[in-house]
């Protein structure tokens, strides 16, 4: 079965809550449509049958428990693994995306939770990797570290000593911030992070929230994971909770408070509004 | 467990609310440890500060192979009054070619954090093949017979590399079959191609092959390439920082890159002087000149330069000995940088084969290929590069090549035996590989 938007063919309750309908009036549409995801690592099955759908020009929350299955879900999106069954639309259109240079060719960029950087080089060059610019065929130094000098001072990343430092020296906080830099400088459509802000001081966990709403006005989808219910309620418009690899709930932000987001995070089901809790749970 | 708890935060936390510019200029103690120097200072007082302080702390560089260098000089010349003569040095030079050949192609696999074992019979084989297509009956001129040798080394690297990255064998064990396979085809060419009393030796015939090690630039054409070598790169300095410092982005102060150039310029004129002075034995007959080979050694020393430090393929060796994960994530294909380098430490090694006959005169079946690999090896390590993978530079062949070369010509003056000879080059290569580990370690405890 196919999910495209204002699929009428969806079941109108399939138990799954994919809001198709409140995506469908939003101007820009679904970007990102993932249907009946499946990766298995061996006997493991790390994601069994998953469904979501990322609208343009929205920031999407992605959460749930350690071991859920959303680096997974998100490194398939990105061409890291391929799935084992399922079916990504990307516009509209039905996509395989079989390498990272096929994610990133579609126009998604990655923050990954192990930020994927190089330590032998420095932050120019990690922020630059595969898409140097060159002037006959040489590496254009000057233009890459004044672009990329540029994009860490809309960051507030100041307290670096130079960005020509190796990034293996660099502490924990602010290698997260090159990867952020990193990912932000593609002109992506999606801009997919996992864990952003795990490791980020105050200021510039700030920083990163402000990007994202930054990143959204520009019209550009943000699919953020994220352990911090703060920093979801404080950017996310939509949010989806994964649960031992399945969507337990998803919707427009306004339908979740705390702790229905904690409810189907730890239990894998939806408690309707938190309005009418009783203590029948 | 609490599923909203976040990770532990790492006390990174900084101030906030500071200025928008990362104060560059002023180098604290602890960030100057961090930094190479370069990027640190802005004055030379800053600059020398920075680095006197990274060699109190370990991180010395090149410094102790260099260090090094001058006691082996020392300790020589204080045996053998002939060591630092013209003539001797120039053959230092010479001997040191393959060596420092080898290196360079060897520097490529170590990069990725690979190791091709089979280079020193691969040249070898690349060799026969330039000899013998110069050679009668085909008697091809040199830059076809050069070709054909460069063409068949390549290809072996090629498929050498086809087989670590298709069939995902290691480079340690594809290369130690190399090591073995290539042995075997160079006896069975140089046997084939030296003819039926050639007992597997091929002589030089084609003057221009012999000359590649043997001919000498004029004098003049000596002082005229050092004035343009030492012009491109002080151009090439001046030129950059002058871009550097217009788009408003740190470069070396003005101080250092004169002090750099002065060195270039009197390395040069060093190397020049010496090979300039006659070194003929005989009265009747002065012999003097830059080798065609310094030519050579630098030429690709710079090619290999740019390749690795200005191109988008240099920069995907390092960053795929540094995480080829995060690589492959970068969208960079792999395998096709790996099998580019595997075919380049071919060609280079081809290039270091064909050099080796002419110096030689001959190439034959008795090449020590295993040895050579060897010193190769340890040449890149000696100068400074790590066989892990992501940390390295062409320098690093040239200058641990140069040591090989001159341990190997001052014992052979002395007259020590084969069996110490060996014995000290490990030593020295112990040493140096230490030198490194201590460096690294401290660096990284700190
Ligand atoms: N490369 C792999 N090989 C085998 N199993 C894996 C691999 N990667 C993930 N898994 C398994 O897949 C499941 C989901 O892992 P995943 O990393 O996606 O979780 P997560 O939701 O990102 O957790 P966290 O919040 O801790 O980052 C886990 O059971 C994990 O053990
Ligand atoms: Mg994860």
């Amino acid at each position: 079965m196919s999910l495209s938007p204002g699929n009428t063919a969806w079941p109108a309750n399939a138990g799954q809550a994919v809001g198709s309908e409140d995506i469908a009036s939003d101007a820009g549409g679904v970007l990102l449509s993932i249907a009946r995801l499946v990766k298995r690592f061996g006997a493991v099955e790390a994601l069994s049958g998953v469904d979501l759908e990322v609208p343009a020009g929205q920031v999407t929350a992605l959460i749930g428990d350690n071991g859920a299955g959303k680096s997974t879900l998100i490194k398939t999106v990105s061409g890291i693994w391929e799935p084992d069954a399922g079916q990504i639309r990307w516009a509209g259109e039905p996509v395989r995306i079989r390498s990272p240079k096929d994610a990133s060719a579609l126009g998604i960029a990655t923050v990954y939770q192990d930020l994927a950087l190089c330590d032998n080089l420095d932050i120019v060059q990690n922020m630059f990797l595969g898409r140097e610019y060159t002037e006959y065929r040489l590496l254009d130094e000057t233009k890459m570290e004044r672009e990329a000098k540029a994009t860490l001072s809309d960051l507030s990343v100041t307290t670096v000593r130079s960005i020509r430092q190796a990034v293996g020296s660099l502490s924990g906080g602010q290698r997260q911030a090159v990867a952020v830099a990193r990912a932000v400088m593609q002109n992506a459509r999606l801009v997919i992070m996992d864990e952003p802000t795990a490791a980020l001081g105050v200021a510039q966990t700030a920083m990163v929230l402000e990007l994202i709403r930054t990143l959204r006005s520009r019209g550009i989808a943000v699919l953020l994971i994220s352990h911090n219910l703060n920093d979801v309620f404080a950017v996310a418009d939509r949010l989806a909770v994964l649960y031992l690899g399945r969507i337990a709930a998803a919707g427009p932000v306004s339908e979740f408070d705390t702790q229905s987001a904690v409810y189907a995070i730890t239990t894998g089901t939806r408690r309707e509004s938190s309005a009418e809790h009783s203590e029948t749970a | 467990m609490a599923s909203t708890s976040r990770p532990a935060r790492p006390t990174t936390d900084e101030p906030s609310g500071r200025g928008s510019e990362p104060p560059l200029s002023t180098v604290s103690d602890e960030a100057a440890l961090r930094l190479s120097p370069e990027v640190a200072a802005e004055s030379l007082r800053d600059y020398l500060r920075a680095w006197l302080l990274r060699i109190r702390n370990g991180d010395s560089g090149m410094l102790p192979v260099l260090g090094g260098l001058i006691l082996i000089v020392i300790i020589f010349q204080s045996q053998k009054s002939v060591f630092l003569s013209a003539a001797n040095l120039t053959n230092l030079l010479v001997q040191g070619a393959t060596f420092m050949l080898l290196g360079m192609a060897e520097v490529f696999v170590l990069l990725l954090g690979e190791i091709d074992l089979s280079i020193g019979y691969v040249g070898a084989v690349g060799a026969v093949v330039t000899v013998a297509t110069a050679a009668p009956p085909g008697n091809h001129p040199w830059w076809i017979a050069i070709l054909a040798g460069l063409v068949v080394t390549s290809a072996i690297g090629l498929l050498q590399g086809a087989l670590v990255t298709r069939l995902r064998v290691p480079s340690f064990v594809v290369t130690l079959a190399g090591l073995l396979g290539w042995e075997g085809m160079l006896v069975f060419l140089a046997n084939r191609e030296g003819g039926k009393n050639g007992g597997g030796t091929l002589r030089i015939t084609n003057t221009i092959l012999n000359d590649l090690v043997n001919g000498n630039l004029s004098v003049a054409a000596g002082w005229i390439a050092l004035i343009v070598a030492v012009a491109g790169f002080a151009v090439f300095h001046l030129i950059r920082d002058r871009q550097r410092r217009a788009h408003g982005l740190v470069a070396p102060p003005p101080a250092l890159t004169a002090i750099r150039i002065l060195i270039v310029a009197a390395a040069g004129f060093a190397l020049v002087a010496v090979c300039n002075t006659n070194r003929g034995v005989l009265a009747s007959h002065p012999l003097r000149g830059v080798p065609w080979v310094v030519l050579i050694i630098i030429g690709t020393f710079g090619a290999w330069t740019l390749l690795l430090g200005r191109t988008r393929f240099g920069r995907y060796v390092y960053a795929i000995g540094g995480n080829a994960e995060a690589a492959r994530r970068a969208g960079i294909n792999l395998n096709r940088i790996r099998l580019a380098a595997f075919t380049l430490t071919g060609l280079t090694a081809g290039l270091a084969g064909i050099i080796e006959a002419s110096r030689l005169g001959s190439i034959s079946s008795d090449v020590d290929g295993g040895q050579l690999v060897l010193y190769a090896v340890a040449a890149a390590v000696i100068g400074g590069t790590s066989l892990f993978g992501g940390r390295g530079k062409m320098l690093h062949a040239v200058v641990g090549g140069l040591v090989i070369a001159t341990i190997y010509n001052g014992m052979g003056l002395i007259g020590l035996s084969a069996s110490s000879q060996y014995m000290v080059t490990a030593l020295v290569l112990l040493a140096a590989a230490t030198v490194d580990a201590l460096a690294r370690r401290s660096v990284t405890r700190s």
